[in-house]
């Protein structure tokens, strides 16, 4: 039977959909309810991971350390963790969140630029950390090439390595195939982790095939709070692990009472498949652009569309979000010509 | 006259370098390079032009005929190798462009400070990012206080070297300290982003500053100068779009340690590089050359003047 770690992004991910604005309270409640609904891992950071905090990615309502230690404070169980990915964050802002108690980190780059996370995979080794590599937007490399990657983020020290599917693009076999590709390549005893995003609806179906082709670490949110059309939703991949026989530390209702109470009440804009969010998906583009794009539309007149299109035509990757201005006012001057 | 510089370094950077002031640089020539991979494409193609070559490093350098008449020494190695480097340079007399992110001398940004560093026996060109954005900066807070500026870089995958890679914190905590300290804002900011698109992206680089008040023509004007004034020593340089303000109101800025109410200013910049060794896309590597190459022809004039003295 196989049995799972679920690890909560509600508190990272689910960052991007309210524009980084949990206070600590806020956070310190939601992490104590996962605590107690059994996930065995909770994220929490800037949705861009240690030091996203800027103009480009947006402010955040606390600093990464003032939301580490509110989460820290009340969870006792589940495994305190943060993202960081080089070139935003750096090793400085991992020893700071590693002093306030944090033990598991995942270092991300883009599916293609592993080797800019050997330093700081190392490190967090070195420190005695749980350590994940998360290979972001998976979609724009091929199976064996994206497992090479892998392998280097294995080599580097990782623990486990994600199929990070950041622009939701991914369609069941692409995934199965990714996470094949993975287990072909790294060590009996390196983790396989899947990071889903709901844009074309897949996110749950994407996680279960995942687990079926020997993922072990699945990424998941309460209401599915998360950059998009959200991420796995927590509740519905727990009741389905149920139904199929998975072994978790898990409690549906408890996630389901956290979700309803706790989290959905604080989207501004609703998480959910929709016209913009299906783009994303449809265009293969960073889900955390969305926001972005919808400002940018509305400064420029413009359909969120046809920025998001453009975006995924000149594959920009994540922490590109300054060019999704650049886009849009590329496209005003396609239309003031046009007219 | 022209005046003797040499090249420490035989990689991409220095032969790069090395090609410039052959075609570009009426006032230098490159009298000398320093490798210490005998085999290496860079000194080859020094030989082939007739540059003084050794593969014994910087030691080998002192040896060289002709090293006696260098006034300037280009270092294009790493940190690690630039103290040593720097030593022997300083013994015999010269000074050194510092291409390394080792930082043991100041800051300099052709179109900024160099005027005040040209007596400096060290000066360090800070980052491709830093050479990019901190002009934008430093013309922004000329004309107003920049309460915090941040710069996104972002560079083609095949122009990031193996060194860039493995000291990418390098990278944004150095060009985060130039923001500041040369570029005059009060906080500083910067993140790189790789990208891997085939074909490769060009160099674009984005400048958000936060100031209070703001004089929108004041700083339109300030900034498409000191585009100009870049653009003079890297050609590739350019304004991709025009300056853009937005109003913020922000209840908590961590960076500031509270709220800030103000303008946003956007600056888009793009950096085609020359196609001299390096690709055209690599505007990265060729903003740094090119900076390195105005800032030795400054200090090399500065010090045949100072021996007529």
């Amino acid at each position: 039977m196989n049995q799972l770690y679920i690890q909560d992004v509600t508190l990272r991910d689910g960052m991007h959909a309210i524009g980084h604005q949990y206070s600590p309270d806020q956070v310190r409640t939601i992490a104590g309810a996962l605590d107690r609904a059994g996930v065995d891992a909770i994220e929490v950071s800037h949705g861009d991971g240690l030091g996203g905090s800027s103009v480009v990615y947006g402010h955040g309502a606390a600093t990464d350390e003032a939301w580490i230690a509110a989460a820290a404070e009340v969870v006792e169980n589940a495994k305190l963790t943060t993202l960081l990915l080089p070139g935003i964050g750096r090793i400085e802002d991992l020893r700071r969140a590693h002093a306030l108690g944090v033990r598991s980190v995942r270092v991300a780059t883009h599916c293609t630029e592993a080797d800019v996370a050997a330093q700081h995979i190392s490190w967090a080794r070195e420190n005695g950390m749980d350590v994940a590599g998360f290979l972001m937007m998976s979609h724009l490399n091929t199976p064996g090439e994206l497992a090479a990657q892998a392998a280097l983020m294995e080599s580097y020290g990782a623990h486990c390595v994600y199929v990070t599917d950041s622009g939701g693009r991914l369609t069941m076999d692409d995934m199965g195939e990714r996470v094949r590709a993975y287990r072909d390549v790294l060590a009996p005893q390196t983790q396989i982790g899947v990071h889903a995003h709901e844009n074309l609806s897949l996110a749950v179906a994407n996680s279960v095939t995942a687990v079926e082709n020997g993922a072990y670490r699945i990424d998941a949110s309460l209401a599915g709070q998360g950059a998009g059309a959200g991420n796995c939703p927590i509740e519905a991949f727990v009741a389905v692990a149920n139904l199929m026989g998975w072994s978790h530390n898990a409690d549906l209702f408890a996630l389901q009472d956290a979700a309803e109470e706790l989290v959905r009440p604080l989207q501004r804009r609703p998480v959910r498949v929709d016209r913009e969010t299906l783009t994303l998906g449809y265009a293969g583009v960073y889900s955390s652009f969305l926001l972005h794009a919808e400002r940018a539309a509305q400064r420029y007149d413009l359909d969120v569309r046809s920025i998001l299109i453009e975006l995924g035509r000149r594959r920009m990757v994540g922490g590109q979000e300054d060019m999704i201005i650049d886009v849009a006012l590329d496209l005003v001057r396609a239309r003031e010509e046009a007219a | 006259m022209t005046k003797a510089v040499a090249i420490i370094g035989s990689g991409n950077i220095a032969t790069d370098l090395m090609l410039k002031i052959k075609r570009l640089s009426g006032e230098l020539y490159v009298a000398a390079m320093a490798g210490i991979d005998p085999d290496s494409d860079g000194l080859a193609r020094a030989r082939r032009m007739g540059v003084a070559t050794t593969h014994k490093g910087v030691e080998g350098l002192a040896d060289l005929p002709g090293f006696a008449d260098v006034t300037v020494v280009f270092d294009a190695t790493s940190a690690g190798a630039h103290r040593a480097n720097y030593e022997v340079v300083r013994a015999h007399g010269a000074a050194i462009v510092d291409m390394t992110p080792a930082a043991i001398g100041p800051y300099v940004v052709p179109a900024v400070n160099i005027d005040a560093h040209t007596d400096a026996d060290n000066v360090n060109m800070v980052t491709c990012g830093g050479q990019a954005t901190v002009p934008i900066v430093s013309a922004i807070s000329e004309v107003t206080a920049v309460d915090y500026g941040e710069i996104v870089a972002s560079i083609a995958s095949r122009s990031a070297g193996p060194g860039t890679r493995a000291n990418i914190d390098e990278f944004t905590e150095t060009t985060s300290r130039a923001i500041e300290q040369v570029g005059g804002a009060a906080h500083g900011k910067a993140v790189i982003v790789l990208n891997p698109a085939d074909p490769p992206v060009v160099m674009r680089n984005t400048v958000f500053c936060l100031v209070r008040e703001a004089d929108e023509e004041a700083i339109r004007a300030s900034v498409e100068r000191r585009v100009e004034e870049v653009r003079a020593y890297v050609p590739g340089y350019r304004l991709k779009q025009d300056v853009q303000f937005d109003p913020v109101r922000h209840d908590h800025v961590p960076a500031l340690g509270g709220p800030f109410t103000g303008t946003r200013v956007s600056v888009f910049l793009e950096v085609n590089g020359a196609g001299h060794y390096l690709p055209e896309f690599a505007g990265n590597l060729d903003i740094m050359t090119s900076a390195a190459l105005r800032t030795g022809e400054l200090m090399a004039a500065r010090r045949s003047e100072g021996s007529h003295a």
